[in-house]
């Protein structure tokens, strides 16, 4: 279960990016969080993954209490989580499969395992044939798909997409938002955080509304209203 | 644990493979910084062999009246040789003198006839006094002003150089300090400019170092490759310069040769080849080392 409880974030000069959030997701959940651009959206998930730490207030994901991690401590906590972001993060120097394989390498995990896992993850995603390619030889949507390969070859709890289909055109946007609905009903909770009014409207889930910084609107089965 | 070295070794290695160009230049910034390594280390063999080779050259005779007997001399010998500063003292009777005298001017038959001729030694005892250290020259030479050897001793010769032995003891401090000086000075400049290679090799890769801590990298795992690739870098960059020293100083040894006779470049090399070989590997790979770590530390706080 993930909780944010009072949480306020300020960047620099006291600018306030949240204010006062609190909310509740449970496990196996597919909520989004939507917003205008500078709504908090992406604070959200930088706080979630401890990118950033909070102003105020406190952040649990399951036993960890996000906001108290030492350095240290955020290796293994992250392996509970896939992380989806908008310009993709992938390692430039690293091949697709290596970039995927990286994620079980870090948690140590056996080289026949890697062998096995990365191309059948690599062809639910509809890219094994450019496993060997660099990501700078793939395409947007090539690109995402390898990201959300990476978030879930893990099995993570929790999957956190910021703004994925943000550079992809509504052909890859839609295979990426299919390949999310998928990983949920796998049992992993996905949180998408999007200003795409289409994507949350058809999803028919759970949406969560910022605006400047505020918590205006949580509601099951909701709707983007702009 | 063994898997995770491993794995560190061979992203380290392909990390080397997969920077190309970057690698290249950071190893041939490695060669230039280990060849200031061991240019220190050369320059400060010959300046050692420079002074010891002047020094040499400096000491101070007393020689003695033909009347005075070989026994006082030898007590005063003793006597000298009680002092902290005296290194060692020569005793050259009339007889050894004479014999060398004639040694060196065997040739000149004008200068053997005239010796053959006298029915005395003309040539004098002495005693060649060697101090340890070159500034040590001047308390000697005070002791002997006031041992009042006016009666015994005909002359003493550092009256005579001392103006040349002031400059070169003078020269010897100044080559010494000096050495030292451009020893630490060159130091610095090599270790600086491989750090600032190394760090801005791995100022291109800082985007990649936050990814690795989001998808839950451990440090000492996103580090491990670094450091490896700086050891690459240290030991390939250590082993060229090294090749490069090889024929440069066969060519330069013989010219130092000439003007430093004392100092046999290439003998020195060869009889030092490993012990050389040893501490440039040393410096360039605990350099490679040292550079990726504080390189890497700054990007890890995400």
């Amino acid at each position: 279960m993930i909780i944010f409880q009072n949480v306020t974030k300020n960047f620099n000069h006291n600018m306030v990016a949240l204010e006062k959030i609190s909310f509740k997701i449970q496990p196996g959940e597919f909520a989004s969080i939507v917003g205008r651009s500078g709504a908090g959206k992406s604070t959200v998930v930088k706080l979630l993954i401890g990118e950033e730490k909070p102003t105020k207030g406190q952040i649990f994901f399951g036993s960890y209490e996000v906001n108290k991690l030492k350095l240290r401590e955020f290796p293994e906590f992250r392996r509970h989580i896939g992380v989806i972001f908008q310009e993709f993060r992938l390692l430039a120097k690293k091949t697709v499969f290596e970039n995927v394989a990286f994620a079980l390498e870090v948690a140590g995990r056996p080289q026949k395992e890697i062998n096995e896992f990365v191309p059948q993850v690599l062809d639910m995603v509809g890219i094994k044939d450019k496993m060997l390619n660099f990501p700078a030889e793939l395409s947007g949507g090539e690109k995402q798909r390898v990201a959300i390969a990476r978030a879930m070859i893990n099995h993570p709890d929790v999957l956190i997409a910021d703004e994925p289909t943000g550079n992809l055109d509504p052909y890859n946007t839609w295979e990426v938002i299919k390949l999310l609905t998928k990983i949920n009903e796998l049992g992993s909770t996905v949180i998408l955080a999007t200003h795409d009014k289409e994507i949350v409207n058809t999803l028919g889930q759970r949406v969560i509304t910022l605006d400047g910084g505020k918590l205006i609107k949580d509601e099951e089965n909701g709707r983007f209203i702009a | 644990m063994i898997v995770t070295l491993s794995r560190i070794i061979k992203y380290g290695w392909r990390g080397f493979l997969r920077n190309g160009l970057l690698s290249v230049s950071t190893i041939s910034i490695m060669v230039l910084a280990a060849a200031v390594f061991e240019g220190v280390i050369l320059f400060n063999v010959i300046g050692k062999g420079a002074v010891q080779s002047i020094q040499e050259k400096i000491d101070i005779s007393v020689y003695f009246k033909s009347n005075i007997h070989e026994d006082s001399i030898l007590n005063f010998k003793k006597t000298l040789e009680k002092f902290d500063e005296v290194m060692n003292i020569e005793y050259i009777s009339r007889d050894q003198a004479l014999e060398e005298f004639k040694k060196r001017h065997a040739g000149e038959a004008v200068i053997t006839q005239t010796l053959d001729e006298l029915d005395v030694n003309p040539l004098l005892a002495s005693l060649n006094i060697k101090a340890k250290e070159p500034s040590q020259y001047k308390a000697i030479a005070g002791y002997l002003e006031n041992a009042d050897l006016q009666n015994s001793a005909e002359k003493i010769t550092y009256a005579q150089n001392q103006v040349v032995i002031n400059r070169l003891i003078a020269f010897i401090s100044i080559l010494k300090s000096g050495g030292l000086v451009l020893t630490l000075f060159l130091s610095f400049l090599a270790v600086m400019v491989i750090f600032t290679t190394i760090r801005l090799a791995i100022y291109s890769n800082s985007d990649q170092i936050g990814i690795m801590r989001l998808v839950g990298a451990s440090n000492s795992f996103i580090r491990g490759p670094y450091i490896v690739e700086g050891i690459i870098y240290g030991v390939i960059g250590g082993i060229l310069s090294f090749l490069i020293l090889v024929p440069l100083i066969n060519f330069i040894s013989p010219y130092i040769n000439n003007f430093i006779p004392e100092v046999d470049l290439k003998m020195y090399f060869q009889t030092n080849l490993f012990t050389i070989l040893f501490y440039q590997l040393i410096f360039s790979i605990g350099l490679g080392i040292v550079s990726s770590i504080i390189a890497v530390r700054r990007y890890l706080h995400v």
